[in-house]
């Protein structure tokens, strides 16, 4: 009697350890699997953008609990979840600039609705968010790099004049008109995305895309010497010679300045200046007279 | 005499009518689906009474509530939430630590009517096999979620649960979340009875633990009546907790169920024709009768 009960307990032993053994397996290989469905389902495609504030990707997945209370809180309405089956982690928000751009409320009610801080509550001016960079990823589309006016992208940047300048080239094709080239500045620009919803072409040329894959980044080890002098407040190569331009007394050459410069005397000795600064008076000059 | 599994609740409703026998049944899907109209008036009627998800929501943007174990998910993986997050766990915490844990799963759960409908059709159409998996194994999985945010740092076990992907596809958009939905509900029916609430899911794992002290409570008051029909054990989701109180008279068991597993759904009080159950509060019977909670012989049944 005593040793049946043994033995059966011992087949209870076995079977609990087992069982408890097969169930940690399983659940394991469970876990195997999520975690690589995990890393594959978390990566965010480029055109997907986060709302204003938000983590670096990897922190904000730790710190977004999906429960899209942003989502309600924005007033245009731009604001959705990812869905199972989309390429977008499931339940996280997102934007797509072509189709709808943040509009950069001043007040930020996506922000304050965020309840875990996945949208970071330290944001308060929206102009310091940084939801991606807008790049010209297009220059051959572009119709400012044809030399046509379009400035659509300038216009419609709420930080503007700073987040996208236009930038003058000659036109070589005509030899004779300008380029309005526009031109992104990072430590402006917060990856809204109304440039690109702006953009006239079929296709926009101008993208918001994550700032990571927006931005390339300069070797540690490289100094400008240009920058050095202007900290050290001397050249510590050679000592800067200044370059001496061979020029008649009184007239002095300012290479990043107003060009060439007549000093007083230099001015009464050529009183003629071949041109008027008025291009009227080239063009009503009679001949005769001279 | 039993009853067999489809026929489980005819007595009842020959004895009490069809209404009465349905009574917290109906309640529940009212409430259940009552809940999701609250998160809709807003894309439906224009006002919003509660904004976000089962996850996290604000009512009348005033009352914050967040669920526990998503943001216990969050905080292993390392975020520090904001106040408004730790009030609203606090308050879903002491509801269901005074209700028990499990009404969520069966007061609020939209993933339940899945189911029950499952549960259902299986007693219909006679379906008798079921594969045999611990019902432990939910602690497990519990386990894994809590463990998975620590290595990865990201909350995975959201990107699968379908109890927030079924919720959120309905408030916010559902994208192919219904496969995942059909694919429990064909679970549960083809393959293992209870399979998916009673065995795998890590939230209602998560709300039994917090069950253990709960006031409300199902008891069979009235267990002497019971006439052995089986109607409770065939409906029941969690049959294993109601043995104890249901046949422990012998052992000096009181009749309260104790289990932490008990959803409250009371369905066990709509089909039983006798009325042996009716909710009731955790400390009734055990002063008057000296009985000991039914809960110490229920702990290790699988």
């Amino acid at each position: 009697m005593g040793k049946s009960t043994k033995n059966s307990k011992g087949i209870n032993r076995r079977q609990f350890l087992l069982t408890t053994l097969k169930t940690a397996c399983s659940v394991g290989l469970v876990g195997v699997g999520l975690g690589f469905y995990a890393q594959r389902a978390n990566a965010l495609p480029p055109l997907a953008i986060r709302p204003p504030g938000a983590l670096p990707e990897e922190d904000f997945l730790g710190a977004c609990i999906r429960c899209g209370l942003c989502v309600r809180d924005c007033p245009f309405d731009i604001l959705f979840l990812g869905q199972l089956g989309d390429d977008i982690p499931s339940g996280s928000p997102y934007f797509i600039a072509r189709t709808g751009p943040c509009e950069m409320c001043e007040d930020i009610p996506c922000v304050k609705a965020c309840p875990t801080n996945a949208l970071d509550h330290s944001l308060t001016d929206i102009e310091q968010a940084r939801m991606g960079l807008a790049v010209l990823i297009d220059q051959e589309n572009c119709i400012a790099f044809q030399g046509l006016r379009c400035e659509v992208c300038f216009n419609v940047c709420p930080v503007r004049g700073k987040a996208i300048t236009l930038e003058m080239q000659p036109n070589v094709r005509s030899g004779k008109h300008a380029l309005f080239i526009p031109i992104v500045h990072s430590n402006a620009c917060t990856g809204c995305g109304l440039c690109e919803k702006a953009c006239i072409l079929e296709k926009a040329a101008i993208k918001v895309l994550p700032l990571d894959l927006a931005k390339g980044e300069l070797g540690g080890h490289y100094r400008f010497g240009w920058k050095e002098k202007q900290k050290a407040g001397e050249a510590l190569v050679t000592p800067d010679v200044e370059h001496q331009y061979n020029l008649p007394e009184g007239v002095r050459y300012e290479l990043q300045g107003e060009g060439l410069i007549l000093d007083g005397k230099a001015q009464q000795a050529m009183p003629n200046k071949p041109f008027s600064s008025n291009p009227l008076d080239t063009l009503n000059r009679n001949p005769e007279e001279e | 005499m039993a009853n067999m599994p489809q026929d489980a609740g005819k007595e009842a409703i020959q004895a009490k009518g069809w209404l009465y026998a349905h009574k917290w049944l109906l309640l529940r899907r009212i409430s259940q689906l009552g809940i999701l109209l609250l998160f809709l008036t807003g894309s439906w009627f224009g006002f919003w009474i509660v904004k976000g998800n089962l996850a996290s929501s604000l009512t009348l943007d005033f009352l914050p509530l967040t669920d526990p174990y998503i943001l216990l998910q969050a905080m292993i993986s390392g975020v520090t939430p904001e106040t408004a997050a730790f009030v609203g766990a606090a308050i879903v915490l002491l509801f269901y630590a005074l209700v028990g844990g499990r009404v969520y799963c069966s007061w609020v759960c939209p993933v339940n009517m899945v189911t029950d409908a499952a549960a259902w059709l299986r007693r219909k159409l006679r379906i008798r096999g079921s594969t045999h998996t611990s019902r432990n194994t939910r602690y497990w999985i519990l386990a894994l979620t809590l463990v998975l945010p620590v290595i990865t740092g990201g909350i995975v076990w959201e990107l699968v649960n379908p109890v927030s992907i079924l919720f959120r596809g309905i408030v916010f958009s559902m994208g192919l979340a219904w496969l995942l939905i059909l694919a429990i509900f064909l679970f549960d029916l083809l393959i293992a009875r209870d399979g998916w609430c009673g065995h795998y899911c890590p939230v209602g794992a998560f709300y039994s633990l917090l069950s253990n002290h709960a006031m409300l409570r199902v008891s069979a008051a009235k267990r002497e009546a019971c006439d052995d029909c089986m109607d409770c054990f065939n409906v029941c989701p969690e049959p294993q907790v109601i043995k104890p109180a249901l046949k422990g008279a012998a052992k000096g068991a009181s009749p309260i169920i104790m289990a932490n597993q008990c959803t409250n759904c009371g369905r066990c009080i709509d089909v039983c024709a006798v009325d042996v159950f009716q909710f009731n509060n955790r400390y009734s019977n055990l002063s008057q009768s000296g009985l000991q909670p039914a809960k110490d012989y229920s702990k290790h049944t699988v």
